[in-house]
């Protein structure tokens, strides 16, 4: 396929539909409305249901009820409306019935603004709702990669039945790059056979997230957590870019990744053996990766568009086994290569010492006392 | 002039009643006394004489109503509080021949769900919409619902329900007839056999409105819940007559026109 200059939610959409989206369901919220307003002319032109509802609440219910059909079904939106879908995204893990959610994260908390940001970390990846499960989460760094992960989500969610989060920061809902779409997958004719369509021929079949009986409940949730480890031990996702004799490797995901990487550029062109670890998958996280490369690297730094939420994951990860320092922007801030590099200067020059508490220095930096 | 003989059962008894082939063999959880097994089989028997047990799709509410979906034996779903319309509308558009409904309770439909069900009849979603009206919160104990009479004692309205302060009764039939997107808007009562029989042509009607694609249906039901009514099941029937009906008048809200003239 030849290649487009796209905007980054416009081609998430077509990406969705050229997956064999059956379904979309949303609501309008900046900086992801450009996906919804797609599906509103192309779904209809193939075929196939679109619906603006009333709220995510409603948005993530009819998403829910397509899903128990077995279609290939979907909804984007942004922080704050994943709040507000949290309750059916629990029930649709709770069903084990497979969905994808697109979420284009902007400034937070509240109704915070409508800049890029990677604030819903640790909102979308420890649960986005409540009980025993585990969504997968991805986060693209590029247009293309976004649309690359969006095919790759669908068949996902079926594999383990579960939720599939990819989450852009603002800047790649909004941004435009040159993008080359997948051909069009044809619509799946056959259903999966736990899929209700009427019981027609065969005997009646429920789909619930309900059970009463506390031995059966703890049984569906050991049969989650058994499908979450199938799913930590293959998808598992990232990219490695000058690792190889990387003396300092700076950590970050998304758009985050991504400037980081132009800073890790310039930095070696000034001789600093650094290079970046850039976490796709956000769960499964990286973490057997990421423990491997603290037993070599003589200090990480973790950069972030929010105050640390994967920081922690990386801490978890390295168990103690590597110095390490944070740098974020927050509130819709995007950090510039510059700063970035700044950080890595510094990093080389004055490594950290193995008790300092990267979120303290760099608190104590942004906003002296 | 011979005739037939009627069939035999083999105690040689004849066969006039039975269960309808959408209602499982399953024994039910409901109280003595509730009219939530009598809303079961009236639409069970539609279901039945409609020919529609394999097309169709029900959505349990959360609610006395919670495992609805193991006493009818069709497929069916599980929704979270108040959002069965939108589970039933993601069904729907992707299923389209098939026939969905939801049954609801008042706190699931009336208070928690009120954006989903008022949206769903706006849109005049194809669906079928059992609303089961007992004027309390049956499943979490006998609390005030929005459809709670004025002085009536609940669990969170000890003293009765004061409208200074707890607000009023909310009518949901009155107010979703004024969508456009209804076709067929109706109040019956299951306290007498009389009632019943007219409840369960609305129920026909309600399932016809949808095969015909004509738009969003309800029948709202008005109910018993003598175990949180402090009432002998009788009493509960005569308190749904003495005091449900008059605050809750029962007739038809909306009826498209094609429906008016169908005689079931």
């Amino acid at each position: 396929m030849p290649r487009e200059l796209m905007k980054g939610n416009v081609a998430m959409a077509e990406a969705a539909i050229r997956a064999g989206l059956e379904a979309y369901f949303g609501y309008p919220i900046t900086p992801q409305s450009e996906l919804l307003e797609h599906m509103a002319k192309r779904m209809p032109e193939e075929g196939r249901a679109f619906l603006q509802a009333e709220s995510e609440v409603a948005a993530i219910n009819m998403v829910y009820g397509a899903a128990c059909t077995g279609a290939r079904v979907m909804t984007s939106t942004s922080g704050p409306g994943i709040s507000l879908m949290a309750e059916g995204i629990s029930y649709i893990a709770g069903t084990e019935v497979p969905a994808v959610i697109v979420d284009v994260m902007r400034g937070g908390p509240g109704l915070g603004n409508i800049a890029p940001s990677q604030g819903d970390y640790r909102q979308v990846i420890h649960g986005a709702g409540h009980g025993d499960f585990f969504p997968i989460v991805l986060a693209p760094a590029s247009v293309q990669e976004a649309v690359d992960l969006i095919g790759e989500a669908f068949d996902i969610a079926e594999k383990y039945r579960t939720v599939v989060f990819v989450v852009a920061d603002g800047s790649i809902g909004q941004m435009m790059e040159p993008v080359e779409l997948p051909e069009p997958r044809p619509l799946r004719r056959e259903r999966p056979d736990w899929a209700v369509s009427g019981a027609a021929g065969r005997p009646h079949r429920t789909l619930t997230s309900l059970y009463l009986k506390p031995e059966v409940e703890e049984r569906i949730n050991l049969r989650i957590l058994k499908r979450w480890q199938e799913a930590e031990a293959n998808e598992v996702r990232y990219r490695e870019y000058y690792l190889d004799d990387a003396e300092f490797v700076v950590l970050g995901f998304g758009t985050a990744g991504r400037v980081a990487l132009s800073a890790v550029r310039a930095a070696r062109e000034e001789g600093i053996r650094v290079g970046l670890f850039r976490p796709v998958s956000l769960r499964p996280f990286p973490y057997q990766a990421i423990r491997d490369l603290a037993q070599r690297a003589k200090a990480f730094l973790v950069v972030e568009m929010n105050g640390g939420q994967m920081l922690e994951d990386v801490q978890a990860a390295a168990q103690g086994q590597v110095p390490m320092r944070f740098y974020g922007r927050m509130g819709g801030m995007v950090p510039f290569p510059d700063e970035v590099l700044e950080e890595i200067r510094t990093l080389a020059a004055d490594p950290p010492t193995p008790t300092e508490n990267p979120r303290a220095r760099w608190l104590a930096h942004m906003m002296p006392a | 002039m011979t005739v037939a003989a009627p069939p035999k059962t083999k105690h040689n008894l004849k066969l006039i009643y039975q269960k309808p082939e959408s209602l499982t063999d399953s024994p039910t959880h409901y109280c003595p006394g509730c009219t939530h097994g009598v809303a079961h089989r009236l639409v069970a028997e539609v279901l039945d004489e409609m020919g529609l047990r394999e097309k169709a799709i029900g959505i349990a509410p959360v609610g006395c109503a919670v495992l609805a979906y193991e006493y009818f034996n069709i497929d069916g779903v599980e929704a979270a509080h108040g959002r069965a319309p939108a589970m039933a509308t993601g069904i729907k558009r992707v299923l389209p021949d098939r026939v969905v409904f939801t049954y609801q309770g008042d706190g699931d439909l009336a208070s928690i769900g009120m954006a989903e069900i008022l949206h769903a009849a706006g849109r005049g979603e194809r669906i079928t919409v059992i609303f089961i009206n007992n004027a309390i919160y049956g499943m979490t104990g006998g609390q005030m619902a929005p459809t709670t009479l004025p002085e009536q004692v609940t669990t969170s309205s000890p003293r009765g329900r004061d409208v200074a302060t707890q607000g009023f009764p909310i009518r949901m039939s009155e107010i979703l007839a004024q969508m456009d997107g209804a076709a067929y808007v109706v109040r019956r009562s299951l306290h007498d056999p009389n009632n019943i029989r007219k409840a369960k042509k609305a129920i026909r009607l309600a399932f016809e409105a949808q095969v015909r694609g004509l738009g969003f249906a309800m029948v709202e039901l008005l109910s018993t819940c003598p175990t949180n009514w402090g009432m002998t099941p009788i009493e509960a029937m005569n308190w749904v007559r003495d005091h449900m009906v008059p605050a809750f008048p029962l007739g038809d809200y909306k009826v498209a026109p094609e429906l008016q003239k169908l005689r079931v």
